[in-house]
């Protein structure tokens, strides 16, 4: 059950839509205003280093997502195939490759200036590493490479962070430096990453609301707004200080008040099943996927995709003392550049942390480096969690995978499951 | 066909529909010691070898094996090999081996590693992270340090140190082996007709589950014995080099197809790994510093590592040019991304350079063949009829 939201209580949001607007907005003019741009991902994403020196980072996959979120998605996805990229691949390379050849506007109308650099900043999955040697065919400009190995055992091994921190001062560095026509001031680059570590203190009380009974928040859908700025241009800017210390106290008052989470349809009045989620959501659909959710009173306390650009909630800060070494810790730590068992482990904290009473993936085609083992993550959360899961499939960006009444079903046979079990007493 | 060679692809053939490992098992008996597996593409064999263990190739289970536990593991959109692996490994045919490597080559086979590591808590996994920065002060030294402990690793599975003599001798072997490879190669290319393309991909294929000496002795074997058939002759065929299988292999079938269509397949990337090193590695330095320069300045061009410079698609026009081929097949697994994502690439080069080029999906337990028969011999007739190049 929802009732109409109160818009004085979203100030935080008013404020994203401002500062992704103004985002899109310098991008549009970034040329003519003798600003330099910088193509690059938002796993492991280096944005305090590319803003200190006066770029502008572009992020494909916000640009494909936005896409989704406005029904363009589609028709890129087409343009790409036609122009022979497989259906069997990301739906994110071709949505964007597709808006590329379609005159690269952006999900917000506006154009989209060529990049000057694009770093390739190669961290928990290897189809970012084909997506930039497609776009390089493309654009006339340099690539920074970023290789960050993986972490099959989820630890920061000194080797690794070796290697990210010479890439950064021999590779990426120079080539910053080069297009930039500035010199690094590893200073100013300390002070940003001292705003982002605040700002990751506001994310992660937030993200950590939702222990509360009720949870104020929804930690996938609405936790996906959460992690917008944080995760894309706005890491160790004060716009961002700003945008996570008014989440926070708007957070805060919820918590105080009782309150449960802000949805499209107003507040969620009644919290149901408590779930923690597993894989990236479908943007196509997005409204109507949440709304299978909440119309059935079911809230998401943790998920994983809220930590694909980073686990603050696990302790990691930016740490201006350790400008370089944080930033390549920050890469490394990434979800999707751990190991199987170390995302395990962490799902099922979650379910204990966050009291959940169900696990639900939600797998999409396009992305193996999420989806490929879930099947085995669910049965090893069940086994240990005692927790029966739920498994639906979808894509990322792609219509045409997103069967809405085959997944509103799925959802609510497994809550209903849920519901029996918890009559029968077993569960959490 | 003459009793040597018959003996020789009867060997080979066995080799290949063998599932469960008998060869490896005997090894291990004769030997006592250890196998250690691996998954495409590329793994530093020269330090199982070193350590007196066998490098065992897991390339599948291929047309031969019925998939019951596997599919539960993987989703309809996931290529075929991790499913068929799984199986291998949940039908016990895998148990011979004391170790598994899992080299980076994609997102499912990464997380395959760790899949690895949750279903068989007692056995030894590792990842293999090869650099793609290929300055040798950057990635060269994270890879040494991969090497290292993977050295450490193989010495403790193994129960035994070894020396750095060892490591040579085993650069040497390897050596030896790619040299081998690369004069059937050679010979294939020069007289297609001789060294039928089934003969010769079990003869290379062989290489997963032998002892490397007894694997280039047995390319040798077979390079004299092809050559004694008489009744070999040449056809009125294309030549045409075959890329995107380097990890999930096309069924045995399927490359007879191709063959029987009318393409001569004169060059390909088929068990890439074993010929992943181009040229002899360095025998008598520093053999971790010696591998470690030959993966850095010798690895061939592959859809799993990343491309620097505008090069993308060089080695691929080399290898048409130099095999004086006149067409390209794209052959790759259904649902690999990198094999995928790279075509539209190649495909550029390709058409840059005047090449003429088709493409087709698999997968490795393919049954029908009937479409890609007719594709292919299209292509072949296109390209002899009207090709330019």
């Amino acid at each position: 059950m929802t009732r109409p939201v109160d818009a004085d209580k979203d100030r935080s949001m008013e404020l994203q839509k401002e500062m992704i607007a103004g985002m899109f907005d310098d991008l549009s003019t970034a040329h003519e205003d003798g600003k330099k741009v910088v193509y690059t991902f938002v796993p492991g994403n280096l944005t305090e280093l590319i803003r200190c020196f006066d770029l502008l980072p572009v992020l494909p996959e916000i640009n494909a997502l936005q896409s989704g979120m406005r029904k363009l998605s589609g028709g890129y996805i087409t343009e790409a195939e036609k122009q022979g990229h497989s259906e069997d691949v990301c739906t994110y390379v071709k949505c964007d490759l597709g808006m590329l050849k379609k005159g690269n506007v952006g999900p917000t109308g506006k154009r989209l200036p060529e990049p000057d650099l694009l770093l390739l900043s190669y961290t928990g999955c290897f189809t970012f590493m084909k997506w930039f040697e497609l776009l390089k065919q493309e654009y006339d400009c340099p690539v920074a490479m970023l290789h960050v190995p993986y972490s099959p055992d989820g630890k920061i091994h000194d080797h690794q962070r070796d290697y990210i921190v010479k890439q950064i001062r021999t590779e990426l560095i120079p080539k910053l430096e080069e297009v930039s026509g500035k010199k690094y001031d590893e200073d100013r680059l300390k002070k940003m990453l001292a705003k982002s570590a605040t700002a990751e203190d506001d994310l992660v009380h937030v993200l950590e609301s939702a222990k509360n009974r009720p949870s104020p928040i929804d930690a996938y859908f609405g936790g996906v707004y959460y992690i917008g700025p944080m995760f894309t241009a706005f890491r160790g800017s004060d716009e961002g200080l700003e945008y996570y210390r008014l989440l926070r106290e708007e957070v805060d008052a919820r918590v105080a008040a009782g309150l449960g989470p802000v949805t499209p349809d107003g507040t969620m009045t009644k919290e149901r099943y408590r779930l923690v989620v597993e894989g990236p959501p479908n943007w196509t659909s997005f409204r109507e996927f949440w709304k299978m959710f909440y119309e059935e009173d079911a809230v998401v306390v943790a998920s994983s995709y809220t930590k694909v650009g980073g686990l603050y909630d696990r302790g990691f800060r930016h740490d201006p003392d350790r400008p370089l070494e944080s930033m390549a810790d920050y890469c490394l730590g990434c979800y999707t550049n751990l190991g199987l068992p170390s995302r395990v482990e962490l799902l099922e904290e979650y379910i204990r942390d966050y009291r959940a009473d169900g696990f639900m993936i939600n797998s999409v085609k396009s992305c193996n480096s999420f989806s490929a083992g879930q099947l085995l993550i669910l049965r090893q959360i069940e086994e240990r969690t005692g927790i029966p899961g739920g498994f639906i499939e979808s894509d990322l960006v792609d219509p045409r995978y997103f069967s809405a009444a085959n997944i509103k079903n799925r959802i609510e046979s497994y809550l209903q499951m849920l519901e029996q079990k918890r009559g029968a007493g077993v569960g959490a | 066909m003459k009793p040597a060679l018959k003996a020789l692809v009867d060997r080979v053939t066995f080799l290949y529909e063998d599932l469960d490992l008998t060869v490896v098992k005997e090894w291990k008996e004769t030997h006592r010691a250890k196998a250690v597996g691996y998954m495409p593409i590329y793994v530093p064999r020269e330090i199982i070898h070193a350590a007196g263990m066998l490098p065992v190739g897991v390339m599948g289970g291929g047309e031969g094996l019925e998939i019951i536990k596997g599919d539960a593991y993987f989703q309809s959109y996931i290529c075929h090999i991790p499913r068929s692996t799984v199986e291998l490994a949940l039908s016990g045919r895998l148990d011979c081996l004391d170790g598994m490597l899992f080299p980076s080559i994609c997102d499912v086979i990464r997380n395959l590693s760790g899949m690895w590591n949750m279903m068989f808590p007692d056995r030894y996994v590792r990842y293999i992270d090869v650099p793609q920065n290929y300055d040798p002060e950057v990635g060269g030294s994270f890879w040494r340090r991969e090497l290292a402990e993977l050295r450490a690793d193989m010495a403790r599975i193994a129960g035994r140190e070894f020396s750095d003599d060892d490591l040579r001798n085993s650069i040497r072997v390897y050596n030896e082996n790619r040299t081998a490879l690369n004069d059937l190669y050679l010979a294939r290319s020069r007289e297609p007709w001789v060294y039928p393309i089934a003969e010769m991909y079990l003869v290379v294929r062989a290489g997963c589950v032998l002892p490397p000496e007894e694997h280039t002795a047995l390319i040798r074997e077979y390079l004299q014995l092809a050559q004694r058939e008489d009744d070999r002759k040449d056809k009125d065929h294309s030549r045409v080099v075959i890329v995107g299988s380097f990890c999930e292999q096309p069924p045995v079938g399927l490359l007879k197809t191709l063959e029987r269509a009318g393409c001569w397949i004169v060059g390909d990337d088929l068990v890439l790994g074993l010929r992943w090193l181009i040229g002899d590695v360095d025998p008598d330095g520093d053999p971790l510093v010696a591998l470690s320069s030959a993966f850095l300045a010798n690895s061939t061009e592959a859809a799993s590592r990343y491309e620097p410079g505008d090069a993308k698609g060089s080695q691929l026009i080399a290898s048409v040019r130099d095999n004086d081929a006149e067409g390209v097949i794209f052959c790759a697994p259904s649902f690999c991304d990198p094999a995928l994502l790279d075509q539209p690439m190649l495909v550029t080069a390709l058409d840059r350079a005047g090449i003429p080029h088709t493409q087709f999906k698999f997968s490795e337990d393919t049954g029908q063949f009937a479409v890609i028969r007719e594709q292919a011999g299209t292509f072949s007739d296109s390209i002899r009829l009207w090709s330019e190049v």
